[in-house]
């Protein structure tokens, strides 16, 4: 009972895995890609640690996998949306078939503040 | 031990080279972190599996690990694409 449990949970993570590769590989721009990827994987990596937990419960390998899914989880939302950023300032472009940017306009405000204050505002650069 | 295991490794060892792909082709600089990233988490995935494989705990441990220095390393990257400073 538990191994069927745990195989289903681990296609599931497989299946969000192939997702989130495909649209690493499909995607026109760095910002979709980031975004597809990130997301899915997470999800997918979370599944099949939550499969090698629901095999073994609470023994020494099954909360070794269950301390590794919120240490997962915020590491690599923080680390994509560092990259995100960091992929922004640098000046990347968007893709040309991108609706909207709602980025744009907080970072010209803080440039401007830069430029008056003379100094750099907290988080522009 | 069941064969199934064995699909799934094949499975994300081929995911890994897709990200791969992206990191020797991709066009611009964020392309290829994005690729080392999430082959980073991928890692982690294909321990638990020969974690299950095997019936060995201290695999799991290389996963955490991997984690944290993906972690870092991202973030490390990102931060010199912002164009900041490291201390700041």
């Amino acid at each position: 009972m538990n191994e069927t449990i745990s195989l289903i949970l681990i296609i599931i993570g497989i299946l969000f895995d192939l997702f989130g590769c495909l649209g690493l590989l499909r995607f026109p721009d760095v910002y979709n890609r980031l975004q597809s990827a990130t997301k899915c994987v997470t999800l997918g990596t979370w599944c099949i640690l939550l499969g090698v937990f629901a095999k073994y419960g609470f023994s020494a390998i099954g909360i070794k996998a269950l301390v590794s899914i919120p240490l997962l989880f915020f590491a690599s939302t923080v680390a994509a949306h560092s990259l995100a950023r960091g992929a922004y300032h640098y000046g990347f472009p968007m893709w040309e078939g991108s609706v909207i940017d709602d980025y744009k306009e907080p970072v010209a405000t803080m440039k401007q503040e830069t430029e008056n204050t003379g100094k750099p505002s907290g988080f522009s650069k | 031990m069941n064969p199934l295991y064995n699909v799934f490794l094949y499975i994300l060892i081929g995911m890994c080279f897709i990200c791969l792909y992206r990191v020797i082709m991709g066009p611009t600089i964020a392309d290829r972190m994005v690729g080392i990233d999430i082959m980073g988490i991928l890692v982690v995935g294909i321990t638990a599996i020969i974690a299950l494989k095997t019936d060995r705990m201290f695999i799991l441990d290389i996963g955490i690990a991997w984690i944290i220095l993906s972690f870092i390393g991202t973030l490390t990257l990102a931060k010199y694409l912002g164009r900041n400073k490291l201390n700041e």
